[in-house]
């Protein structure tokens, strides 16, 4: 294998059992690109190339004196900035914690850290995960590999640039709104919400603690089947995380790539881009949507409408609950403990210390988020907004158990749109919110979805969503994975193999 | 400015007092409410903390299970309902000493609801209803440096110790308690002093007022006598002992009482109370107070304790403090009102336990409110921290009993004792405070007193016995009080009446 970082990290870790590469090669290989292209491209904020070598020895020493390995030791990882490391910078985007060294790792870190993967760096992200462009991170605009013009979607941008640019085998993201799943949609790559309480959510700087998922962004469906393994399970320190057992993926991948879908059946969604509601969607994204189900019809699948009426009321509620939410966890960086800390001269009090650090620490849009969400748990408005809101998010959540009567998978386009040029939506946050009007529903409801990829429209990568029911992941990569190599055959390579001629020499 | 006061009878002549307490104590669990920290008192700053309780990002809480059981318990005792179904709530507002910029606590869904505590003073029984027991976490502690008070103001600096941030705290609120009158202050008082017995009898904390264990807000309104609606409350916050709890309410009856004879209104605030002049003083306003933007915790599952766990809970719950002390005064041979003087010296587990360590009830009660109150009152006090145990106090007690010391002796034992000497035998022993038998030394003190007083000699030879009390005396003078009177009276009849 010569070609490391146009390789699927199932290749690499193949590759590394056999003997074939090093982790040391592989990671240099990683090294040397992001070292060649990041400046374009801004996926990274932080990489310790040193650190990362480091791992990689530890790890060949390790496999040459024999030592049981898992299949994912020695193949490098990128990880979003949210994701708390200990040792390793950690500013989930914002210059509010700028220069903070945490001293512990978060649960999934901890998970990959033993199960031998490399660290390369943490990605760029929009400012504490708010955001689907990451043009809000607070340090740097991240590009979209298929046209640096363009945005790498959010807010795990980062990470989908990373992978989408072979600057890292694969990546984690984390995923409130449609974070994983948008960025991957317009960057080509598979991207996979978990179940909420599958993945633990101990370390990771929260956002919305009620919807956040920590999730794999991957450039094939494998890639995220055995990622997602790595990190799922209960995790004693995350009381929202469900005990049950580690759900067999990566073997659901590799079934369902072998493109029997009979007997499962299909809804599409109305509300997402069907009749009725296509305004504000791409035509080409419309189009590639269609062919993608038409696909699975004739791979055995049993097509039909479905419509849950709530969905439209989906990015109304989710802009109450999540910035609710964040209003409380955001109230912790107040320059008291850890971070910056803004006017300590000595002239002024506690009050001024506060509100000058927020005010210098947050950008924007965290400041517009925390504003909303104060307001909307104020005394005498909980009811009319956060409580609305609630019982909109029970009545969505009522709409997937109807489905579920009739169907095996709710599917849908992953956003209306394909990537937008930087800069095109910094001053509509609105119109920037529209950009997650897919993939609000199933994580209003804690259920399931992954992104696809399915095609092009306009040279520019179009996301396919499946939703499943809670803890039915395995759905989502049975069908991913049958389309994925539908599509890969019939266009004789892997989408992301066309994405720039630079990206796809042969090294 | 010093506040207005009215006498405070003549308060009563006017005004009838509300009063409702909100009472905080922390648990005695190994561990914090939502990590796994240590829970042990005066460690160095900062020093029992993780990145939970410090509220570093990403981190998440964990309900401490014991925490839930002892709130539970809690409930039971004071007859609560227990909610089948229970959820924490994030109370947000902004201050150094809670790590997450909100405190995680219960709202409108606490653990247990509706209970009653009955509470005896002077013979009467007021009935104290209970609104809510909920659990919630500790704050951190403020420290501030350089000013001349450790208060707030003209500090330089201000250091936080979050040693005690994510301590379980649980909060027991009363409805309003109206209708004692005079006696408000002391069933305020009387109130906590019930609430304690009861969490010691539960052993769900150490309830050490000096330490914090348990603090108290107090409220205090009046209303003008007849009128059908109550006046503005007052809150004092963190009244952190028995004696301050009386105090503040009658303070604050006082002052508010010139406050409306003057035709003003009552400022519904928090106030402060100053143990050294028994005064309370305006915090911050309520009416500008926060909002706390209270939600249901999302971080956290709800809290749903089967039926059956409560049942066992309840099937083992201890004797409380009310059954108990009907069965010992019944067992003690005693009438009420020696039972509540007991009570409220706080004399009744130390009279157990001396009792248990084989002294009679009487003899035990006879000490614990005699010569240990006096001690313990001279000392400004409470009995229970003494430095004599009651097995110490039983050891006394068996050695005048013995007649190896009398009374006087037994109270300079007492002396060694709670200077540390050790235990009242080993006193006995390296003081030499035994009481002399029959021995040499006293047959010479006793022919040393004859000769020494013939007069008086003669008189009790002449029949007039009584004067044989001047002889008593003098022979406990030479042996410095060691012999015993009734030893002496007897050597001394025998020598002179006999004749």
């Amino acid at each position: 294998m010569t070609d490391v970082t146009n390789s699927s990290a199932a290749d690499l870790s193949t590759a590394l059992q056999a003997g074939e590469l090093s982790s040391v090669e592989v990671t240099r290989a990683y090294l040397d690109r992001i070292a060649a292209d990041d400046d374009t491209i801004g996926a990274y904020l932080h990489v310790d190339a040193d650190a990362a070598l480091k791992a990689a020895e530890d790890i060949d020493a390790a496999r040459a004196k024999g030592a049981e390995l898992g299949p994912l030791a020695g193949v490098p990882l990128a990880l979003k900035d949210v994701v708390v490391t200990e040792g390793v910078p950690t500013t989930s985007g914002s210059k509010i914690l700028e220069g903070w060294r945490p001293p512990y790792d978060a649960t999934l870190a901890a998970r990959l850290k033993a199960a031998g993967t490399v660290l390369l760096g943490k990605t760029n992200m929009d400012e504490f995960a708010m955001g689907s462009s990451t043009e809000n991170s607070a340090y740097k605009v991240t590009r979209n590999p298929w046209d640096t013009d363009r945005i790498p979607g959010g807010s795990s941008g980062g990470s989908s640039a990373a992978v989408a640019a072979g600057l890292a085998p694969w990546a984690i993201g984390t995923d409130t709104g449609g974070s994983i799943r948008q960025p991957a949609a317009v960057t080509g790559l598979v991207g996979h919400k978990p179940t909420y309480g599958s993945v633990s959510r101990y370390g990771l700087i929260a956002f919305s603690s009620s919807l956040d998922q920590a999730g794999p962004m991957t450039r094939t469906v494998l890639d995220a089947a055995l990622l997602h393994e790595a990190i799922a399970g209960h995790d004693p320190l995350d009381s929202t995380s469900i005990d049950s057992p580690v759900p067999v993926l990566a073997e659901c991948a590799r079934r369902g790539a072998e493109g029997d879908l009979s007997g499962l059946k299909v809804g599409v969604v109305t509300e997402l881009g069907g009749d009725g509601h296509s305004e504000g969607y791409d035509p080409g994204v419309l189009a590639r949507v269609a062919e993608a189900v038409a696909l699975l019809e004739s791979m055995g699948a049993e097509v039909r409408q479905v419509s849950c009426p709530a969905f439209d009321l989906a990015l109304p509620a989710y802009y109450l609950i999540a910035p609710s939410e964040a209003s409380s966890n955001l109230a912790r960086f107040d320059g008291v403990r850890f971070g910056l800390r803004v006017g300590e001269d000595g002239s002024r009090d506690l009050d001024e210390v506060m509100a000058l650090t927020r005010e210098q620490g947050f950008g924007p849009e965290v400041k517009r988020r925390i504003i909303l969400g104060t307001y909307a748990l104020s005394s005498g408005y909980y009811e009319a907004y956060y409580g609305q809101a609630q019982k909109v998010r029970t009545l969505i959540t009522r709409d997937f158990t109807t489905a579920w009567d009739e169907v095996d998978v709710l599917v849908s386009p992953t956003s209306p749109t394909v990537a937008w040029n930087i800069g095109d939506r910094v001053d509509d946050p609105v119109a920037m919110y529209a950009a997650d009007l897919c993939t609000l529903p199933a994580s209003l409801a804690g259920v399931p979805a992954i992104s696809v990829p399915c095609g092009l429209s306009d040279g520019l990568p179009v996301g396919f969503q499946i939703m499943a029911p809670a803890l039915a992941d395995d759905r989502c990569y049975r069908v991913a994975a049958a389309l994925e190599a539908a599509q890969d055959a019939a266009r004789g390579h892997v989408l992301l193999a066309g994405i720039a001629p630079k990206e796809n020499s042969p090294s | 400015m010093s506040d207005t006061l009215v006498d405070f009878d003549e308060v009563l002549t006017r005004y009838e007092p509300v009063i409702g307490l909100e009472t905080h104590v922390e648990l005695g669990t190994a561990s914090k409410m939502f990590c796994g920290c240590s829970t042990t008192f005066g460690a160095e700053p900062n020093t029992q903390t993780c990145p939970v309780c410090l509220g570093l990002p990403g981190s998440l809480p964990v309900v401490n299970a014991d925490a839930i059981e002892s709130t539970i318990r809690i409930g039971l005792a004071l007859g609560c309902r227990i909610a089948s179904w229970s959820r924490f709530a994030r109370k947000n507002y902004f201050y150094p000493d809670i790590p997450k910029g909100f405190q995680t606590s219960q709202y409108d869904e606490p653990l247990c609801t509706a209970g009653h505590l009955d509470v005896e003073l002077d013979g009467e029984t007021y009935r104290v209803e209970i609104e809510r027991v909920h659990i919630e976490e500790d704050t951190g502690k403020n420290l501030h440096v350089g000013g001349a008070t450790g208060r707030i103001h003209g500090a330089d600096h201000s250091l936080v110790d979050y040693n005690r941030a994510g301590i379980p705290l649980v909060e027991i609120v009363t409805r309003p308690i109206p209708g004692a009158g005079a006696k408000a202050p002391e069933v305020a008082r009387a109130y906590v002093t019930e609430l304690r017995e009861i969490l010691l009898a539960l052993g769900v904390s150490e309830v050490r007022m000096e330490q914090g264990n348990l603090r108290s807000d107090v409220n205090t309104s009046l209303a003008p006598i007849g009128s059908l609606e109550w006046g503005t409350r007052t809150e004092t916050k963190n009244v952190n002992s028995l004696r301050s709890v009386e105090r503040s309410v009658r303070f604050e009856m006082r002052r508010q009482a010139a406050v409306l004879d003057a035709g003003e209104r009552v400022v519904q605030e928090t106030r402060h109370f100053h143990e050294d002049t028994g005064s309370t003083s305006s915090g911050r306003s309520k009416e500008e107070a926060t909002d706390y933007r209270y939600f249901p915790e999302p971080d956290l599952v709800p809290i749903a304790p089967d039926e059956e766990w409560i049942d066992e809970l309840r099937a083992a719950l201890p004797e409380l403090p009310a059954a108990r002390r009907i069965r010992l005064r019944e067992e003690w041979g005693l009438s009420d009102t020696e039972m509540a003087w007991l009570v409220n010296a706080g004399a009744v587990e130390l009279v157990s336990d001396t009792v248990a360590a084989g002294a009679s009830p009487a003899d035990a009660r006879k000490w614990w409110l005699g010569e240990l109150a006096r001690r313990a009152n001279d000392a400004g006090t409470e009995l229970s921290q003494l430095a004599v145990t009651p097995a110490q106090v039983a050891e006394l007690i068996g050695l005048v009993a013995a007649g190896t010391v009398n009374d006087q002796l037994a109270r300079q034992a007492l002396d060694g004792v709670l200077a540390g000497e050790g235990d009242p035998a080993a006193v006995v022993e390296s003081r030499g405070l035994a009481v002399m038998g029959d021995s040499d030394e006293l047959v010479a003190a006793v022919e040393a007193a004859i000769e020494g007083n013939p007069d008086v000699a003669d008189k009790v030879r002449g029949g007039k016995v009584q004067a044989i009390g001047a002889l008593v005396g003098a022979v406990m003078k030479t042996t410095r009080g060691k012999a015993d009177a009734g030893t002496v009276k007897r050597m001394l009849e025998e020598r002179l009446v006999s004749e």
